[in-house]
């Protein structure tokens, strides 16, 4: 009798697998981000994002009737986590393609990897690095940090300013950045005339804009992400100095204008158009996009930021590379999102192309000022 | 029959790719475990028979990792002599630091080696022109034995297996030697033990050097396994990390160290699944074993499994 049961229990288990395998397989994709850790407020509205987009699109079906399963490994903002949890979604997970790495760091890190896997891998991180020289299956969806330097240049060369002073964290953001506004600045006309640096836990700034003060410096830039750039932001109005400031593109989010409260009116930033969606003429292809997303998210988890809208054209593109690929085969996904043209996301337009795998343009980015609490669009 | 432990840990080493080929949690993991399991060794002679503490000690695997990473991609050179090179460097740092050092005790030498570990890492920050910076450099060649490159995962547990059960071996014998006597003697009463003719502060010099050697060792396997050294990966939290290892795996015992870094790498890439709630679990089951085996967790495993085992032979006739 206690043989028969277990003869039951036995074949009601192997028809539930067979039933299972029968089952259309779902395509995996794999992500690894800095949900915890210094990187968090990046980290965390991508994730968020991800899993709302994956929901939206398997409540439409999927791609060709596959489901999206969404596989996802915190690193907590540490690179040699980032490293063997992409080893973990290759070689354990076997996903499909992978979209993530929320800072350079992470994205870097993991590119030998993904390179030898031959899998595409869509990275959500800043650095122009990633992306140049052009990797077989590496590419990026956020705006890089020469594209904010050569916006600010741009910016300030409209108002006719050209002796500026640098202000930077030491985080790899930041240090980053001064290197590009560093490299830019010749070609632009810009002459350095102050290069100052904190570290991103001090919390005052006082000192390095004392001397900022002394010099001849018409503008500030300060590039980073945090605390510190608020903290830089106050500590200016707090010694009285009246130049134009500007920020990077890592302080577009309502954090740092409650951060940085009265200080931070009239502070310009380059920053994607999600900021300002509602200022944007109808005429804008990227309206729609640009407020569907924001209202989706908002009714969901609260203020959105720029960082989520990065893993949301990460995965839309990757998306609809596999819909053009008709399935989740890696070579031709690969070679479909290479082919991606006029693709609209919440960073700008994409056209990518064999020499240029990120693919958004200066007009990506809008130059913001702070004004009375709100971003307003700088025409 | 004083290795014993030995060679079952090593055929267990060897067995288990074997058993699972290609398998993440063996191979990756496995490398992992394998260097935690050299750093947490060598930190065990200092802090386990020594009785002297380090929060530094992340700082020495980073000397390692990043001589092995500036002078393969910068300079070129052979890894195994850039693999040399970082030993020396960590060895020649730590008797430097170990006279002045040393001399402290109880929270001062905690103070001077988390000092140190900061610097360290300010260092591998700042210094972009050298170190890379926050992002850290990339494109570290993999080793290279007379032709042979470790270019794959299993290759490379091979080689972290081998220098894993070398260091084991090499800590085995040092506790066992005339040093390791003195070193023992020394964390019972450094007073006594000068009373017993040991030259102290020699004798601390000496397992701080050889502790740092391990950790270095350690760190140039680490930059050439993974390609890539970034200053994230020999932070203050990697030293703290160490010292738990050692702690939970129970100190003075070097079979406890190399108990206490696996369990702590599985532990991690097994708490992942519970997302928000890791280091909740984490940290709740880190209390659970300092307050049900405060000895650490190699003593109180082996002594449940003779327990087992008697109760086990008890029951049959």
């Amino acid at each position: 009798m206690k043989d028969n049961q277990w003869k039951i229990i036995l074949a009601a288990a192997l028809l539930m697998i067979a039933s299972l395998a029968g089952a259309v397989e779902p395509i995996k994709v794999g992500s690894f981000l800095s949900v915890t850790g210094p990187a968090s407020f990046l980290g965390d509205p991508e994730l968020r994002t991800l899993q709302m987009a994956v929901d939206g699109i398997n409540a439409k079906g999927g791609i060709k009737g596959r489901p999206l399963e969404l596989i996802h490994y915190d690193t907590g903002g540490n690179a040699r986590e980032a490293l063997n949890f992409v080893k973990r979604l290759i070689q354990n997970d076997k996903v499909d393609i992978i979209v993530g790495g929320t800072t350079s760091g992470d994205s870097l890190a993991v590119i030998p990897e993904v390179e030898k896997a031959g899998i595409p891998f869509i990275s959500l991180a800043g650095a122009v690095d990633i992306v140049e020289p052009v990797k077989k299956w590496v590419f990026k969806v956020a705006h890089t940090d020469r594209m904010a330097a050569a916006k600010i240049f741009e910016d300030l060369r409209k108002r006719g300013l050209t002796k500026v002073a640098l202000i930077t964290g030491d985080g790899g953001f930041d240090k980053s950045g001064r290197e590009q506004l560093l490299k830019l600045a010749p070609t632009s006309g810009i002459t350095f005339v102050a290069d100052e640096s904190y570290g991103n836990k001090d919390t005052d700034m006082t000192p390095q804009l004392t001397k900022i003060r002394s010099s001849d410096a018409q503008a500030i830039i300060n590039f980073g992400f945090g605390q510190a750039p608020a903290i830089v932001t106050k500590n200016i109005k707090q010694l009285g100095i009246n130049l134009p400031l500007y920020q990077s593109h890592g302080v577009a989010s309502k954090t740092f204008i409650d951060l940085a409260g009265a200080a931070a009116e009239g502070v310009r930033l380059p920053a994607a158009a999600l900021v300002v969606a509602e200022q944007l003429p109808d005429s804008d292809p990227q309206k729609p996009v640009l407020l569907a997303y924001r209202n989706q998210y908002e009714a969901k988890y609260g203020p959105v930021s720029t960082f989520g809208g990065h893993a949301y054209d990460g995965l839309m593109i990757a998306v609809a590379a596999m819909e053009r690929a008709d399935g989740a085969d890696k070579a031709k996904v690969r070679d479909e999102i290479e082919k991606t043209r006029g693709f609209i996301g919440t960073a700008g337009v994409f056209n990518m192309s064999p020499t240029d795998h990120m693919g958004l343009n200066l007009d990506a980015f809008k130059m913001v000022e702070i004004h009375h609490g709100v971003w307003k669009i700088v025409e | 029959m004083r290795l014993a432990g030995f060679f079952a840990l090593a055929a267990g080493v060897i067995a288990l790719p074997v058993l699972f080929p290609n398998n993440y949690f063996v191979i990756v993991v496995g490398i992992a475990a394998g260097l935690h399991v050299i750093l947490a060794v060598g930190l065990n002679l200092l802090m386990g028979y020594a009785g002297q503490i380090s929060l530094g000690h992340a700082a020495f695997f980073g000397i390692g990792a990043y001589a092995s990473a500036i002078l393969t991609t910068r300079y070129a050179w052979p890894a195994l002599l850039a693999l040399a090179a970082g030993l020396v460097v960590a060895g020649v740092i730590a008797w430097l630091l170990a006279r002045p050092i040393l001399r402290l005790r109880g929270h001062y030498l905690a103070m001077a080696t988390l000092g140190f570990g900061v610097i360290a890492h300010v260092i591998m920050v700042q210094a972009t022109h050298w170190t890379g910076g926050p992002d850290g450099l990339t494109g570290i060649p993999p080793l290279n034995f007379l032709g042979w490159s470790v270019n794959n995962d299993l290759h490379g547990y091979g080689v972290v297996a081998a220098a894993m059960l070398l260091a084991i071996w090499l800590s085995l014998n040092i506790v066992d030697s005339r040093v390791g006597r003195a070193l023992r003697a020394l964390r019972g009463s450094e007073f006594a033990a000068q009373m017993l003719g040991i030259d102290t502060s020699r004798a601390k010099t000496q397992v701080f050097v050889a502790s740092a050697l391990f950790a270095a060792f350690a760190g140039s396997l680490f930059a050439h396994q993974q390609g890539f050294v970034s200053p994230d990966s020999f932070n203050l939290t990697v030293s703290v990390e160490l010292v738990t290892m050692v702690v939970l795996g129970g100190l003075a015992s070097t079979y406890g160290a190399a108990c206490g870094a696996i369990a702590l790498t599985l532990l991690h890439q097994g708490l992942v699944v519970f997302e928000d709630y890791e280091m909740l679990i984490h940290g709740a089951l880190l209390m659970a074993v300092m307050i049900f085996l405060p000895q650490g967790l190699f003593v109180g495993l082996s002594q449940a499994a003779r327990w087992a085992w008697r109760t086990a032979r008890g029951m049959t006739p």
